[in-house]
């Protein structure tokens, strides 16, 4: 309940005495670039594999020959848009962005850098990580919306070229009783993702005390707390937001 | 000036500075000087406001800081310059933007005034030919001139080192030392130094503040040290042989 609250006091400070708007602007579009752009390429592998397995994995399991071909691709789009895309590539976000965030801070923490800017006047929390957040919360719906974009891609060349589908039937799939809200709702699941893994992930690298072996430590919590924060909050929103 | 009155802090149980009080002047080199783990950066930390005294003020010109509200305490801070132990130096930026870095934060300056002032700055620390340098590429030394560069760049009032020749050999040290001295001189502001370098405190000592188990036991000048008949004192200054024999003499 300690950190909790010490976690929320980090929120509240992030919003106080901050720097001007062109600074902010700045880290902003540093931060997109290095927790975006640079987690583009590891996104897209991913997402095509998840996508490519999900469709061989499902037509394994379809022995019924009452049950029509394209149910494949409709099952892959489901299963990429409600929880894969969203959810699995939120872990590893907290893997590769929420580690680097935590280490980052963290380091800064053990070599006084964060007590240099502290000295300077400047409201070193703010400073640091609203722009990540802000990043973040840009960046991480992006990410998922090309995961799901690739996952389908992924699925549609392996269903096609292994020929588990036909493409007609795969492309059917994906379009047949389509409900958009399910777009809708893993927007919302990346934006909270976002907002957890960032901002876990700096409260964490801020508090570190010691030297590099608590850097490390604190990295690892990041990242568990994340993908905890991750999983309880993925089952609240579709609790709220699914569950008729 | 800086004056600071009754400072304590305890972490749980461990007191760890007992009602410390006394006067920083101006235009001064003002040394803390103590053994390791007497409490000596806490104080500076204390002072700075980088740790919260359980008890106590600081004044910074009559200005209380310790009661300041959040703008008057910003711009105080805006009013110091710091230089870390490891020199606490940015390792995302190459050393023009690290000395640039308060400027860009605190100035409204041309980027082409900001440029001549971190040049000269460099150029004070004998530093002008690293400006392109990383952190990560510098040496012990030059990672503290470039520290005393980034804290003179905004023209401080307050001058803050902690432990700056650590880690250093003792020509370097000597070279950081005189850097402080000089800059304390030459802008006429208030310098405080930590430090349990003997070096330090006969070199550029000018106004010395003894701190002994959390508690201020001696306060004197550069040529009473020798001579305080302070027991805790003359065991810290005449620890080894070289001090020993001096002192005979």
């Amino acid at each position: 309940m300690k950190d909790f609250g010490q976690y929320v006091l980090f929120l509240g400070s992030l919003f106080v005495r901050r720097e001007t708007f062109k600074t902010y602007y700045h880290l902003v579009l540093e931060e997109c670039i290095q927790i975006g752009i640079k987690s583009t390429f590891l996104v897209m592998l991913v997402a095509s594999f998840m996508g490519a397995v999900t469709t061989v994995q499902t037509a394994f399991n379809m022995v019924s020959p009452l049950i029509p071909n394209f149910v494949i691709s409709q099952v892959v789009r489901e299963m990429t848009i409600l929880e894969l895309a969203p959810t699995i590539i939120a872990i590893i976000y907290a893997g590769k962005v929420g580690s680097s965030m935590a280490g980052g801070i963290g380091t800064m923490r053990i070599t006084e850098q964060i007590d240099a800017l502290e000295v300077m006047g400047i409201n070193s929390s703010s400073y640091l990580v609203l722009p990540k957040l802000l990043a973040s919360l840009i960046m991480y719906p992006m990410l998922v919306i090309i995961a799901g974009f690739c996952a389908l891609l992924g699925g549609y060349l392996v269903g096609s070229l292994s020929g588990i589908i036909s493409p007609t039937d795969y492309i059917y799939g994906i379009r047949f009783s389509f409900n958009e809200f399910t777009i809708t709702f893993a927007l919302i699941k990346s934006v909270v993702f976002a907002f957890l893994i960032s901002t876990i992930s700096c409260f964490k690298g801020y508090y570190t005390q010691g030297g590099a072996l608590e850097v490390g430590i604190a990295t690892t919590k990041a990242v568990t707390t994340s993908v905890i924060a991750i999983l309880l909050s993925d089952y609240f929103l579709a609790e709220l937001l699914l569950n008729k | 000036m800086i004056r600071i009155n009754d400072i304590s802090k305890s972490f749980g149980d461990r007191l760890v500075l007992d009602t410390i009080s006394g006067e920083f002047e101006k235009g001064k080199t003002n040394l803390i000087i103590g053994a390791s783990g007497t409490g000596k950066s806490v104080l500076l930390k204390c002072i700075v406001g980088l740790i919260q005294p359980d008890q106590g003020t600081v004044f910074y010109d009559r200005r209380n800081f310790s009661e300041a509200g959040k703008t008057l305490k910003t711009e105080i801070r805006r009013e110091i310059g710091m230089l870390f132990q490891g020199g606490a130096l940015f390792d995302s930026k190459n050393v023009e933007q690290n000395v640039m870095f308060p400027l860009d934060i605190l100035t409204t300056m041309p980027l082409a005034d900001k440029k001549e002032r971190v040049h000269f700055c460099l150029q004070r620390v004998g530093l002008e030919k690293a400006a392109s340098k990383m952190p990560s590429e510098l040496s012990g030394g030059m990672k503290k001139r470039v520290g005393i560069a980034r804290a003179i760049v905004n023209n401080p009032n307050y001058l803050f080192c902690d432990e700056p020749n650590s880690g250093l050999d003792p020509q370097t040290s000597i070279l950081i030392d005189e850097l402080i001295s000089e800059i304390t001189h030459e802008y006429n502001i208030t310098t405080i130094v930590v430090t349990h370098d003997m070096n330090s405190v006969l070199g550029i000592g000018e106004k010395i503040m003894f701190i002994y188990m959390g508690r201020k036991l001696w306060e004197g000048s550069q040529q009473d040290v020798m001579n305080s008949g302070v027991k805790e004192l003359d065991d810290f200054v005449f620890v080894n042989k070289v001090m020993k024999s001096l002192k005979a003499r």
